[in-house]
């Protein structure tokens, strides 16, 4: 078993564009969660959105910034689409349209009748052109830099200056959110997730105070959706269901209604999954195909969730006090 | 479906419904219309006797491959298919089976390779009345599929992959009498089998309040149950339906002691238990990946036989499902209303702490649900696996939010409103396929799901105080 190999991949998961992007998608499901208690369970359907938002209109040919911001737009439609109907009732009620909406965005966007514009189930990729803007905008000059021993290409794909933007995103994220939990603002949110009619009684607006809380999460996902297809391909398939429930395990891993958690718990959560999957695979087991061993790593996420829900529902940064997961 | 401005309380929400229905009908309407690539090639029309082969070959650059030549053997039929202008191909078949797609490299635009020469030829495990979808990715060999990083942990979803295959039904194109009546019917038989399934997630919720997210790995517990009874140990099939039912019965019994029972006695509340549902129903689906891997697993190889009645054929095996299934609705109805125990769980339901008073064990009739629910819902999945000719690791999860749109349609907790709203799920998503493209028909039955949230929260038979 070569050990050394293992190990720089697993550790190249510390700083990889999916880790970045995880972090990003679960900070926004902090703003939802941790910050206001909403039930939020379709944190993919914001990240799918700001994904093939963002590759759509930059294969049109927008500049870079017009094709964020059509992310950014697509992730407030969304928000406030979700929003209307269900911030009014009662916390299962947004859990369960939250996770059909974000399944309908899926389908429609792997459906062979829009090929043309999604590409159909086989997305949209590299050939497409999507990356174009980004790349064009590296400040590095082209090639390949290895550092210590990961060696990457400095524009294309997963590059270092896909790093750099993705890790500063996260960055400024997780100032953003320290600065809303100190605000005003952030005290109001917690005082909805502590006591929604209590918040009302003081004469907030709790309904629009929740609204700007699930559009700015939202537009945190489809940042992340723009990092996490960046290194690859947009495939619909990959921002399903799955992805939202490991986003929740990445923000309840780390601590959730912390600034760090979801930091935390992506970087841990994907560099744990890569060892494991890479110990098995090497170890030659007989009885465990390399497929198998992408199942078993994905079962101990699956198990890590229950377990953390049951015995440490506040993670690894949290508070216990400060998080009641049982909101309404 | 009621109208909006059915409740008093609609009335401020109706021009946004109006505004929200006027959006999405343009957006089916854009759906519907053929797409410039569509007209262009003469598509193979899927009905019962025949299923179609078919995908899109791309250069490395992302351009149409055209001209290139497929061979398509198996259960006796040989089929050639050429690529078009658009890089499409397709290819009908009249019998279900294996069957071997070979690439012919020569055929290739100049400099193309394909990107995972092993895939070629690759056989595809096909069934009658669906499409299927064969991709050749072109490229760098061994510039295969992503393996590194959580980016291709994503192979969620839905079953597709690098060299796997997509079942996809028949598009919609031409509204005729006779293809009204076969959905409808159709969607009868689904709304019933997605009954059967998701009577016991409401009584779950009616009972302990809990929305199990796991449900969906009970029915496909049932039917690779099913699948390995019939197929790996050579059982019959009714024999193999009985043996499923009772240990996927006996799963939901050891899960309420093993789990659920626990955390009600440790207070976990409620929000929380959700999540660990949602733990659970990962670990179950990929442990049945783990298992089985993640193709199709076909309970019965044979052809489905065909059975004309009136203007619409249906295999002989969804009628004896659906006939199975309404007795076996109507005992449990019965049991609900006519039993000790079934007035007991209704009681429950209805209010837990008065039940208790009033000396019903609720913790007993709770476990009496878990066992229940689970048994139906390995039912469902047993015919399930029938109905769509063949099971895989996570049938289940794709089912499980057509499950929840029923339940919330039918008012979450009320067993006859899971019934009510199941019917309307199944003959909303089977006939919605006439509209809009038929690989988007389970998101016309969850924006219905949404639509009843606006207008009517506490679904058609669900009493106002449940909804918070």
């Amino acid at each position: 078993m070569d050990w050394i190999r293992i190990l720089t991949n697993a550790a190249g998961e510390i700083f990889a564009p999916a880790t970045a992007a995880y972090a990003l998608a679960a900070i926004g499901l902090n703003i939802h969660f941790g910050m206001t208690g909403l039930l939020n369970f379709g944190q993919a359907g914001f990240v799918l959105l700001g994904a093939y938002s963002y590759g759509i209109s930059a294969i049109a040919g927008w500049p870079f910034w017009a094709s964020i911001l059509a992310a950014i737009g697509s992730a407030l439609v969304f928000g406030v689409l979700l929003g209307i109907p269900t911030l009014k009732l009662r916390g299962d009620y947004l859990s369960i349209v939250t996770i059909a909406a974000a399944e309908i965005v899926r389908l429609v966007s792997r459906t062979t009748s829009l090929t043309w514009l999604t590409g159909g189930n086989s997305g949209l990729t590299k050939g497409d052109g999507y990356k174009d803007s980004f790349e064009a905008l590296c400040p590095f000059p082209q090639g390949t830099t290895a550092i210590g021993p990961w060696e990457y290409d400095n524009c294309l794909s997963s590059s270092w200056w896909l790093r750099v933007c993705a890790w500063s995103a996260v960055a400024i994220g997780c100032f953003l959110v320290w600065l809303w939990m100190r605000s005003p603002w952030g005290r109001v949110l917690k005082g909805i997730r502590e006591d929604e009619d209590a918040v009302r009684a003081l004469g907030k607006n709790v309904y629009s105070y929740k609204m700007q809380a699930l559009v700015l999460g939202g537009i945190g996902g489809a940042i992340a959706g723009i990092f996490y297809t960046m290194p690859s391909s947009i495939q619909a398939d990959a921002m399903g269901r799955t992805m939202t429930f490991n986003i929740w395990t990445v923000l309840l891993l780390g601590g959730a209604a912390t600034v760090f958690g979801p930091v935390l718990g992506s970087v841990l959560l994907w560099t744990v999954f890569m060892l494991v999957k890479s110990v098995l695979r090497d170890m030659d087991l007989g009885f465990i195909t390399p497929t198998q061993s992408e199942s078993f790593s994905w079962m101990l996420v699956g198990m890590t969730l229950m377990l953390l829900v049951i015995f440490r529902p506040q993670g690894i940064l949290g508070d216990k006090k400060e998080l009641a997961i049982d909101v309404r | 479906m009621s109208a909006p401005g059915h409740t008093g309380r609609a009335a401020p929400t109706r021009p946004l419904v109006a505004g929200l229905a006027l959006a999405i009908l343009t957006l089916l309407a854009i759906l519907a219309m053929p797409g410039p690539a569509h007209a262009a090639t003469a598509p193979c029309q899927v009905d019962a006797s025949t299923a179609c082969i078919g995908g899109t070959i791309k250069t490395a650059a992302g351009e149409p491959a055209a001209g290139v030549v497929l061979t398509i053997e198996g259960e006796g039929q040989t089929v050639q298919a050429t690529s078009d202008a658009d890089g499409r191909w397709s290819a009908a078949v009249t019998a279900a089976g294996d069957y071997t797609i070979t690439l012919d490299t020569t055929t290739l635009p100049p400099g193309e390779t394909l990107r995972n020469p092993a895939a070629n030829p690759r056989t595809v495990s096909v069934t009658l009345n669906a499409q299927f979808g064969a991709l050749f990715p072109l490229g760098e060999p061994g510039a295969a599929g992503p393996t590194t990083s959580p980016t291709d942990g994503s192979t969620s979803g839905s079953t597709t992959g690098p060299g796997t295959t997509t079942p996809d039904d028949d598009s919609g194109s031409g509204i005729t009498a006779a293809r009204v009546w076969q959905q409808f019917a159709n969607g009868l038989i689904f709304g019933l089998l997605l009954a059967l399934a998701s009577v016991g997630l409401s009584l779950v919720y009616g009972t302990t309040g809990l929305s199990s997210f796991s449900h969906g790995e009970q029915v496909t517990l049932g039917a690779i149950l099913a699948y390995v009874f019939v197929q790996q140990l050579g059982q019959p099939l009714w024999l193999a339906t009985v043996l499923a039912v009772l240990v996927g019965a006996a799963s939901g019994w050891a899960q309420d002691w093993g789990i659920w029972h626990k955390l009600r006695k440790h207070h976990i509340g409620l929000t929380q238990q959700m999540i660990v549902t949602i733990g659970l129903s990962m670990v179950l689906q990929y442990l049945f990946q783990f298992l089985f891997g993640g193709g199709r697993l076909r309970i019965v190889t044979s052809n489905p036989v065909p059975v004309q009645i009136g203007p619409v054929v249906l295999s002989r095996e969804s009628i004896v499902s659906a006939v199975i299934s309404i007795v076996v609705l109507a005992c449990v109805s019965v049991f609900l209303i006519y039993t000790r125990t079934g007035r007991a769980t209704r009681a429950v339901s209805d209010n837990p702490a008065l039940a208790s008073a009033s000396g019903i064990g609720v913790e007993r009739i709770i476990r009496v649900v878990w066992t229940g629910s689970a048994g139906l819902a390995a039912l469902g999945g047993v015919f399930m696996g029938l109905y769509f000719q063949a099971t895989y690791w996570n049938m289940g999860g794709t089912v499980l939010l057509l499950m929840f749109a029923a339940v919330t349609l039918g008012g979450l907790g009320t067993a006859w409103g899971a019934l009510v709203g199941s019917m309307v799920i199944g003959v909303v998503a089977e006939m919605s396929s006439l509209v809009i493209p038929s690989d988007v028909k389970f998101a016309g039955a969850l924006f219905i799901l949404i639509l009843v949230l606006l207008v009517r929260p506490q679904g058609i038979l669900g009493r106002r105080d449940r909804i918070g």
